[in-house]
């Protein structure tokens, strides 16, 4: 039965999506002062929404992977171009105050200036294209470790992963909630 | 309800419809795990933008240099399954502010009038910087902060951690020096 593929998946697609927009503008990650006051330390909304995400999807996923109703789909670690492109991309998250995603979300709030920003970033992907054979043989090509996760290379469970971020979590959690950030 | 007067940053829309962050995290994770089963198509936004830059290049630079690019060759504009999560994900937050009603036209946001003033121009120039430069760093990288921070992440994958970790400490340097005093 499952995974849905052709036509009915594309229904799903938008109902997915849909359901995505509707967490991020509900979570207030649409919002601009919310995710630069992230980086100034001065509210860990985006934390937050990210670290639940990842541990309450991963357990989840685990669980379901084990179980076989799910596949992996880790991809392959290009360390310089994932370095280099997320020192780029955080510049860029900083200066638009919005990430790809929450941008478009943005958007749809009434956000003009996210607007401004995701016609650059139609401009950014334009010039990826254009650099990519350079990208690809020079920054992609170096350090390539495969489809590598965190418990292969360090040689323990996920399942001991999961509860040592669960953990550090609940910490990091509790310390930012008797400050209110 | 009374209207507060809005202190800076993120206090201003805590009108009673926002959901808890922790609320919003297990809900992306609960979905998470729906997307892996039922479609297997983790959630991701920036291939399907990529995509569609390859249609917005066409009528500048002709259909013949987009389908002989190496980039939009393998990955050309369509209406696949993550255009259509694209656009999903619009008329989601499209729908929630508008049944939250707390849909507003915003050209200068309030922690950045503090900083940086009243100037649309100047808003409006770092903005599409910004968006550019979040849209190439994730292309190289392989995805964003949902692709890779979020449907990495949770895999454990070292593309996402490795990604996570160097988005944060750049961002945070990049803070550093741009929030120095507010005018």
């Amino acid at each position: 039965m499952f995974p849905i593929k052709g036509e009915a998946a594309l229904v799903l697609a938008v109902i997915f999506g849909f359901a995505f927009g509707w967490l991020l503008q509900r979570g207030k990650v649409t919002n601009y002062n919310t995710i630069v006051n992230q980086f100034r330390l001065k509210d860990f909304t985006v934390l937050k929404v990210m670290m639940t995400a990842i541990i309450v999807g991963g357990i989840g996923v685990l669980v379901l992977t084990n179980m076989g109703m799910a596949k992996w789909h880790i991809r392959d670690a290009n360390m310089l171009g994932t370095i280099i492109g997320a020192a780029i991309f955080g510049v860029g998250m900083v200066l638009y105050g919005y990430c790809p995603g929450t941008g478009v979300a943005a958007i749809a709030t009434g956000s003009v200036h996210a607007l401004v920003g995701a016609v650059g970033m139609i401009a950014g992907a334009m010039l990826y294209a254009f650099s990519f054979e350079w990208v690809k043989a020079n920054i992609l090509a170096v350090w390539k470790l495969g489809k590598v996760s965190l418990p292969q290379i360090m040689g323990v469970s996920p399942l001991l992963l999961y509860a040592v971020l669960a953990v550090f979590a609940l910490v990091l959690f509790r310390w930012v909630e008797k400050r209110h950030l | 309800m009374g209207q507060s007067n809005q202190p800076t940053g993120s206090a201003e829309t805590s009108t009673g419809v926002n959901w808890s962050p922790y609320l919003v995290g297990i809900g992306i994770g609960v979905l998470s795990w729906i997307v892996f089963v039922v479609v297997a198509n983790p959630i991701g936004i920036t291939t399907s933008v990529a995509q569609i830059a390859g249609g917005v290049a066409t009528p500048f630079v002709g259909a013949d240099v987009v389908s002989q690019n190496a980039y939009w060759k393998t990955n050309a504009m369509k209406l696949d399954y993550g255009t259509l999560f694209l656009i999903g994900t619009f008329f989601g937050a499209l729908a929630s502010s508008l049944v939250g009603r707390t849909f507003k036209v915003e050209s200068i946001p309030t922690v950045w009038s503090e900083y940086f003033g009243p100037s649309k121009t100047k808003r409006f120039i770092a903005a599409f910087i910004g968006g550019a430069l979040a849209m190439y760093g994730a292309r190289m990288a392989g995805g964003c902060t949902s692709g890779n921070g979020i449907s990495q992440g949770l895999q454990l994958a070292v593309v996402g951690w490795t990604f996570l970790a160097v988005m944060f400490a750049s961002g945070l340097i990049t803070t550093l020096l741009m929030f120095r005093r507010p005018r």
